[in-house]
């Protein structure tokens, strides 16, 4: 997901910090915006910069649901269960990813191509059913429209994973 | 010149609007003397996204459904050849003179646009457009040179503007109790968080008018005597982000923010701080807890946030759109805001139209307008000519409203009468294919999982009564269910510490009270009326549709499915387990439950 925080870089934002209060989260957002994920060693480079014990901490991460402690895929697929989308057919579009993706909700898939998360909104409840691939928002979908867009994504990181061993 | 305007809020964006403005950009750029391109946020159509507006000597016209090559056509007849194409795709228009024409005349022209005045109309990344167009930072101007804090406050109560938040707290009367706390140090809060799933109103404001919420903010910061401000804006929304951190750069190279605003002597500054994915944190002194960056646990209220709030010091919160309408207050005067809408609730409210009505997006009227003008007037019906059934309001905290009561006037007052809320505008419309036991469940679901867990009674009791919707959904309730969640109803809304607990039940209680048969059927007759509910219908194929591409019986985990190639296939009930993978699987929607 594109953050503000993505300007300043993770070691720049710890080097930073001046003890100002309430910096431990978008501390973490930029965490996991470096690393794709919250992993063990940033929580406590951040714990020794900031002073907040590594239980705390994470606490904190465990509250919210944007952290994640284990890296995620290439392709982070949101499929929205919010309201709208839930009385639009949210439940066959997520029974659609998990089948073709072969992933249950909050696990990732065999090659690190596809993690698959659910939101409870993405805003666009006017185009439901919806989901999101990273920044991407697809709207009005099918079980059918949605695989097909699923194999595109597929076939662009399978392509890209070749390129950049093989290319000439 | 001739100006193209695309529209790329999040919902255009999602539609297609970026190739469609790469297109035209592509066009532009070869022909410079023809046009000027811009973007807008969102007008509110969201149903005939993307939008391209293009703005010559006639007027206005309004595109929509644009692709690339529609997206092409427009530009060769429309400006290189100065005559509008004439087709479907001309949703909206309006001539010279003012008056306006198109297939989507009914939804524009049928609203009254405050909070939305510029949304859709102004390049929401260009401080130059709020000024000149939308006539932005003059009520800032007046408020800071021409009042004093208590003519402000003043001008707010008389307006009777209540909170857009959800339980229409006044906010003049907010905004005064801040004031009267002493202390050097206050703090403007801006609740960006959105919370209620099927609600994008502040979204729209944020990504379609970012100044206008800062102008609101820096006029209250004026008013109450803070000079900190803080929008908490739910990560889910990046291009809100974006564009409220550009938003506030310009303000401040333009002096608007900062020290000696408009040489008054007033300093304001502003930080835009990112949610993490909590439902609780859009709860006020959640939030508060969210941005000193701990867990996001409400806290006990007294003391009130007007006296220990953010940083145990006064605060004053309010709604993104509390926010947005209160340049537009202070700049044409209180009276002009309060002659709008009822006399409890004066002014206009957003509505976010979703779900089954046929023309989602954004309509914002005078409150008192009716549920039905909403639906049928401006949001065309329900959709593939369904049936209209029920509107959710308030989202987890609301309750559904059914058909039968589609007069009620939308007024804080009227809507609490029916059981549901306010809430944020969300309007999530149900036709007859939405199961309201499921739909109580679904409700239950999302805060039983969003209870952060402080209180016993929110935490254990939602979970319980999550139970017990789950049985009945399966088929496997029993006559006393319904007694029961109606008992922990009561016991949850009283004795939990926040507004989450505190109205979780009301989508049950709403769901029990319209809808008892339909908890009885699914009870006593182990039917879903509706046929939603999995385990109580069964998976049937459409022969029509049914082309015999034999995917679903390839699919099916029990081999349940039979049929040959180019046959019409036959799901067989002894065998079928309601897995649902034929429906996901089949690509021509010809498998259904009922
Ligand atoms: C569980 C819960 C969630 C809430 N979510 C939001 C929200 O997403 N946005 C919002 O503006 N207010 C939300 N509120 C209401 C706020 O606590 C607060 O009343 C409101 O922001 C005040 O603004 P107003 O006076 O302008 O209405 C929520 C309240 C509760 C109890
Ligand atoms: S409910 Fe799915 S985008 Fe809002």
């Amino acid at each position: 997901m594109k953050t503000a925080a993505k300007k300043e870089n993770f070691n720049y934002r710890l080097w930073k910090y001046d003890g100002a209060p309430g910096e431990l989260i978008p501390l973490l957002q930029s965490a996991q915006e470096h690393f794709g994920y919250v992993p063990r060693r940033a929580i406590t480079y951040i714990s020794g910069v900031t002073n907040i014990p590594e239980s705390d901490i994470y606490g904190v991460i465990t509250f919210y649901s944007q952290f994640r402690l284990q890296p995620m895929g290439k392709y982070v697929v949101r499929a929205c269960a919010g309201t709208a989308c839930h009385v639009s057919g949210a439940k066959a579009i997520i029974n659609t990813v998990e089948d073709e993706l072969g992933v249950e909700v909050g696990d990732t898939s065999e090659d690190g191509l596809f993690t698959f998360l659910t939101v409870a909104c993405i805003g666009c409840c006017s185009l439901a059913p919806v989901i999101m691939v990273n920044d991407e928002t697809h709207g009005r979908l099918t079980p059918a429209s949605l695989r097909k867009i699923l194999k595109e994504y597929r076939r662009k990181g399978k392509k890209n994973a070749e390129g950049a061993v093989g290319a000439p | 010149m001739k100006k193209i305007i695309v529209g790329m809020g999040t919902c255009g964006l999602s539609a297609g609007a970026q190739p469609v403005y790469d297109k035209l950009e592509e066009l532009a750029e070869k022909h410079p003397e023809a046009c000027v391109l811009d973007i807008t946020g969102c007008i509110g159509m969201c149903f005939r996204e993307p939008l391209v507006e293009i703005q010559d000597d006639t007027g206005r016209t309004i595109y929509g459904d644009v692709s690339e090559t529609s997206a092409e056509e427009i530009f060769n007849e429309h400006i290189l050849g100065g005559i509008k194409v004439d087709n479907d795709n001309v949703i909206y228009g309006v001539n010279k003179d003012g008056s306006t024409y198109g297939s989507e005349v009914s939804f524009l022209d049928l609203q009254e646009r405050i909070v939305l005045r510029n949304c859709g109309i102004i390049n929401p990344e260009s401080i130059d457009d709020y000024e000149e167009i939308g006539g932005g930072y003059k009520g800032l101007k007046k408020a800071l040179t021409a009042m004093t804090p208590d003519e402000i406050i003043q001008t707010m109560k008389s307006s009777g503007l209540r909170g857009r938040g959800g339980a229409g707290f006044p906010t003049g009367l907010k905004w005064s109790f801040a004031a009267a706390n002493k202390g050097d140090t206050k703090y403007v809060v801006c609740n960006a968080d959105e919370g209620d799933p099927g609600a994008f109103m502040d979204r729209s404001v944020l990504e379609g008018d970012p100044h206008a919420v800062l102008e609101g903010m820096i006029i209250c910061g004026k008013a109450i005597g803070a000079s900190f401000g803080y929008i908490y804006c739910r990560a889910e929304y990046p291009l809100a982000i974006e564009r409220l951190e550009k938003a506030i750069t310009a303000a401040k190279a333009k002096g608007y923010v900062g020290e000696n605003i408009f040489n008054s002597g007033f300093t304001f500054n502003l930080k835009v701080k990112q949610g993490a994915g909590a439902f609780v944190c859009g709860e006020e002194t959640a939030l508060f807890a969210s941005i000193e960056g701990e867990r996001g646990m409400p806290r006990i209220r007294p003391p009130f946030p007007a006296e220990k709030g953010l940083w145990q010091k006064p605060t004053n919160n309010n709604n993104v759109e509390t926010f947005a309408n209160v340049p537009w207050i202070i700049a044409n005067g209180a009276e002009a805001y309060s002659s709008i809408g009822t006399e409890k609730s004066p002014g206009t409210k957003v509505f976010a139209l979703a779900g089954k009505v046929a023309k989602g997006g954004l309509a914002e009227v005078p409150m008192g307008t009716t549920i039905e003008q909403l639906v049928f007037n401006i949001g065309g019906g329900i959709k593939d000519n369904g049936e209209f059934k029920a509107v959710q309001m308030g989202g987890p905290s609301g309750g559904c409203i059914p058909a039968d009561q589609k007069t009620t006037p939308v007024d804080f007052e009227s809507i609490p009468a029916t059981g549901a809320i306010m809430g944020s505008g969300g309007m999530v419309v149900m036709d007859q294919g939405t199961c309201m036991v499921g739909i109580a469940r679904f409700f239950l679901d999302f805060t039983q999982s969003e209870s952060c867990g402080k209180c016993t009674f929110c935490r254990i009791g939602t979970l319980r009564m999550l139970e017990i919707l789950d049985r009945i959904t399966r088929g496997e309730g029993i006559p006393s269910d319904i007694e029961k969640l109606q008992k922990l109803s009561i016991q949850i809304k009283e004795a939990s510490l926040c507004g989450l607990g505190q109205t979780a039940p009301n989508p049950v209680q709403t769901t029990i009270r319209y809808y008892l048969n339909e908890y009885k059927a699914h009870i006593e007759d182990k039917k879903c009326p509706a046929g939603e509910c999995e385990a109580l219908v069964d998976f049937v194929i459409i022969p029509e549709k049914c082309v015999g591409c034999t995917l679903c019986a390839r699919n099916c985990p029990v081999d349940a499915i039979e049929g040959k190639v180019k046959e019409i296939h036959i799901i067989d009930q002894e065998k079928c387990v309601k897995c649902g993978k034929c429906i996901t699987s089949c690509n021509f929607s010809a498998v259904v439950k009922r």
